[in-house]
């Protein structure tokens, strides 16, 4: 592999507290050498970077890859492609698959393709429990010994307390991070969208914000209990942005997600019945996206993360309520984060790395894998954004097999323009 | 030349009473109005719809509704097919946008449409160039069913402006509560609704209407009750401990009728859960017009047919004829 340079771009990267300009010299898949005026070795491949950003690759804690079963959504290819598509180097791969990962052979199985496709890394996760059912813990030491960085039951809750307490407990062994989608089942009754005028005018079942926050509150408790390592994914309601702040207050050890379409939407874009709209946690209030951002901005919410979720066309192609969960992420999550919440002042472009890089590798323990820094000996994974790049999504150009957003026709600020893996350029493009 | 002077224009379809403006309810209704008296003729029928191809697309059952537009349909002299799901490629898991696409194939005018799930019935016209009906779509409106209630109100009270209009019971799960709230609203009416909080939908009074926990003070303000049909099976839901307690605390009850210090108007959708959400002396009683609802249905339909197939709207002022 030749050694690759990138010469001259404005390094952030919050892992060192570093913000200037600087070459990034990358030998052998890891960072080699930062500094200034570096030197090219022979044979190097020099990338001018003047006037981008040179960030520690950005990670995706929350990418449903679809594979296996999947496969007419995504795969684990086109999925990774997407992935640097839109400037991730690293995705963890949620296990609700059909089967699900609840099996050391699955484990391998989503990491050997992983290593196949050529795109983004994939770590694996698996399942808390077998086929996702809520009854018996999966056999997380066999789970790890084959590549999960995580356990979660992604797509469901657990709601079983007497279980997760020990789902958390048994995960101490390991120092696994526990991912949890919260929603008591039996408040959401199988609503469509958030509760509120909005379901009520529609005629859809409305999903409360006490769905969620009864989970959160309930599974910090446990996390404070056992000890283990919490993360709470994707986080839609004011109430569970306060819950979380007032627990890492207390010294919990909780991580949690915000994700894009959450600070960017409220449940008025499901009106008129857009499927493209409908996910689960849903849109909620204008009170919600904006605790939500706020979350974000003072790192309550420590990590952004996609809830990458494509479905075919013909799945949204339904009635509301009949459509599948979910919208494609990957490719539109840099531009909104930095359009809605660093173009808006809310934070700045360092803090936007920091909450899609260098939070995601420590929240799944990649930074223990050299993730989600430009420190030297690192990994070579390095996104190059440019933040004066505005651009149209225009979801015909996706990498993703799916194309099921409701951000088509929206500009953006703020692209990968380059995104390299190991120290090899996986993706080029955007300008 | 009084033709003139009407805008027919109702747009592709008729999805629901919330988008449509006073003017346009009004149009309907007094289009009805003219039509009613073609049901009394010896031959009840009238060519307005000669050539026309109606199809009934229920996805969900329904007798009366289903009856209502049939009888709509023939008696415009429209050609009809109706179809359901029993027997339908539907169950061999065609999807609805390919059901609708096939039937468009084979040239046809409208489509009457009654779905499960909220939204189907704008889903299909977005999605097909026929005229779409809403028949009924899950939770969100069934607009025809809307526009008879009004037409029964306008009958026996001359104007909605001001009118005091109660409706009572499962708001949360219901179509007809969203058209009558809508459509009242648009009329002038003053719109309440009243039922446990358990079926009630989230932020209703941001309708713009009043919330009455008890019945008794609902029909202490009313002039009018809509009052709606109470599903079995919501009981085992858990939205109400027993039938016979709603009964005992929700329930029209000639009791509480004849405590009422106004002349009140009952309607009721059907079909009735006697006992239940309404007493029999009560539904068979004078302030009663159920079964008038039922007639006026016949005649919103056919209004709304005619209309959408392009008709101008009649004119029922005087001197018009």
């Amino acid at each position: 592999m030749r050694p690759l340079l990138v010469r001259g771009g404005h390094v952030v990267d919050p892992s060192q507290g570093l913000d200037a300009v600087l070459d990034v010299l990358l030998v052998d898949g890891r960072v080699a050498r930062l500094g200034e005026r570096l030197d090219a070795p022979e044979g190097a491949e020099v990338v001018d970077a003047g006037g981008l950003v040179v960030a520690p690759g950005l990670i995706d804690v929350h990418v449903h890859l679809r594979e296996p079963g999947g496969e007419h959504k995504e795969t684990i290819a086109s999925g990774t492609r997407a992935a640097v598509a839109g400037g991730f180097t690293a995705v963890v791969a949620m296990p609700n698959t059909d089967p699900p990962v609840d099996s050391p052979a699955a484990v391998g199985f989503v990491k050997a393709r992983g290593e196949m496709a050529g795109g983004a890394r994939v770590f694996p996760s698996g399942c808390i429990t077998l086929g996702q059912n809520g009854e018996q813990l999966t056999e997380f030491g066999e789970l790890v010994g084959a590549g999960a960085v995580c356990v979660t039951d992604d797509g469901k809750p657990v709601m079983n307390a007497g279980l997760l307490r020990m789902a958390l407990e048994y995960s101490r062994s390991f120092d696994l991070p526990v991912a949890l989608h919260e929603e008591e089942l039996t408040l959401s009754r199988g609503g469509a969208m958030n509760e509120g005028i909005i379901a009520t005018r529609l005629g859809l079942t409305g999903i409360p914000n006490a769905s969620e926050d009864v989970m959160i509150a309930r599974d910090l408790v446990l996390a404070e209990l056992t000890g283990a390592r919490l993360h709470i994914q994707h986080v839609a309601t004011r109430g569970g942005v306060e819950l979380i702040r007032a627990a890492k207050a207390k010294g919990v050890r909780v991580t949690a997600e915000g994700s894009p379409h959450h600070f960017t939407l409220t449940d008025e874009a499901v009106e008129w019945y857009n499927t493209n709209a409908k996910m689960n946690p849903p849109l909620r209030s204008a009170a919600d996206r904006g605790a939500v951002r706020a979350g974000v901005a003072d790192g309550t919410l420590d990590v952004i993360a996609t809830d990458h979720a494509p479905h075919h066309y013909d799945e949204k192609e339904q009635a509301f309520e009949d459509a599948p969960n979910g919208i494609v992420g990957l490719e539109t999550a840099v531009g909104l984060a930095y359009t809605e919440l660093v173009a808006t002042g809310l934070m700045d472009l360092a803090t936007m790395i920091e909450r899609m890089s260098c939070a995601p590798a420590r929240a799944m323990r990649l930074d223990e894998r050299g993730l989600g820094s430009l420190r030297e000996g690192s990994q070579g994974d390095v996104t190059i954004l440019d933040p004066h790049l505005e651009w149209t999504v225009d979801p015909a150009h996706f990498l993703s097999l799916s194309r099921n957003t409701p951000f088509g026709g929206r500009r953006l600020r703020c692209r990968a323009v380059r995104t390299i893996v190991g120290g090899r350029t996986a993706w080029e493009g955007g300008r | 030349m009084a033709q003139e002077l009407v805008n027919p224009a109702l747009g592709k379809d008729l999805l629901g009473l919330e988008e449509l403006t006073r003017e346009q309810i009004t149009a309907i209704l007094d289009t009805a109005e003219a039509f009613k008296e073609i049901s009394d003729r010896p031959v009840r029928k009238v060519p307005y719809l000669r050539g026309q191809t109606v199809v009934n697309a229920f996805f969900e059952n329904s007798t009366r509704t289903r009856v209502s537009f049939e009888f709509a349909e023939k008696r415009m002299g429209a050609d009809t097919v109706s179809i359901s799901t029993t027997g339908s490629s539907v169950q061999k898991g065609e999807t609805l946008v390919d059901t609708a696409r096939n039937l468009e194939a084979m040239r046809i005018d409208m489509v009457v449409i009654r779905h499960a799930s909220s939204g189907s019935a704008r889903f299909l016209a977005e999605r097909i160039e026929s005229h779409v009906i809403n028949a009924g779509d899950g939770k969100h409106e069934h607009p025809t069913q809307g526009l008879l209630d009004l037409l029964t109100i306008r009958d026996h009270r001359q104007s909605l402006e001001g009118l005091k209009v109660c409706i009572c019971g499962d708001v949360l799960h219901s179509r007809v509560a969203r058209s009558n709230l809508h459509g009242l609203r648009r009329l002038g009416a003053e719109v309440a609704v009243c039922g446990p909080l358990t079926l009630m939908p989230a932020d209703v009074r941001e309708l713009g209407v009043h919330y009455f926990p008890r019945i008794e003070a609902a029909i202490e303000w009313a002039d009018v009750l809509n009052v709606l049909r109470l599903q079995l099976e919501r009981m085992k839901g858990g939205f109400i401990p027993s039938l016979r307690e709603y009964n005992r605390v929700f329930g029209v009850t000639r009791a509480r009728v004849e405590a009422a210090p106004r002349d009140l108007l009952i309607l009721h959708p059907g079909p009735m859960n006697r006992g239940v959400e309404i007493d029999s002396d009560v539904a068979d009683g004078p302030h009663s017009v159920i079964l008038q609802q039922v007639t006026n249905g016949v005649a919103v339909r056919m209004a709304v047919l005619y209309l959408l197939a392009g008709g101008p709207v009649a004119d029922t002022t005087e001197g018009a004829a």
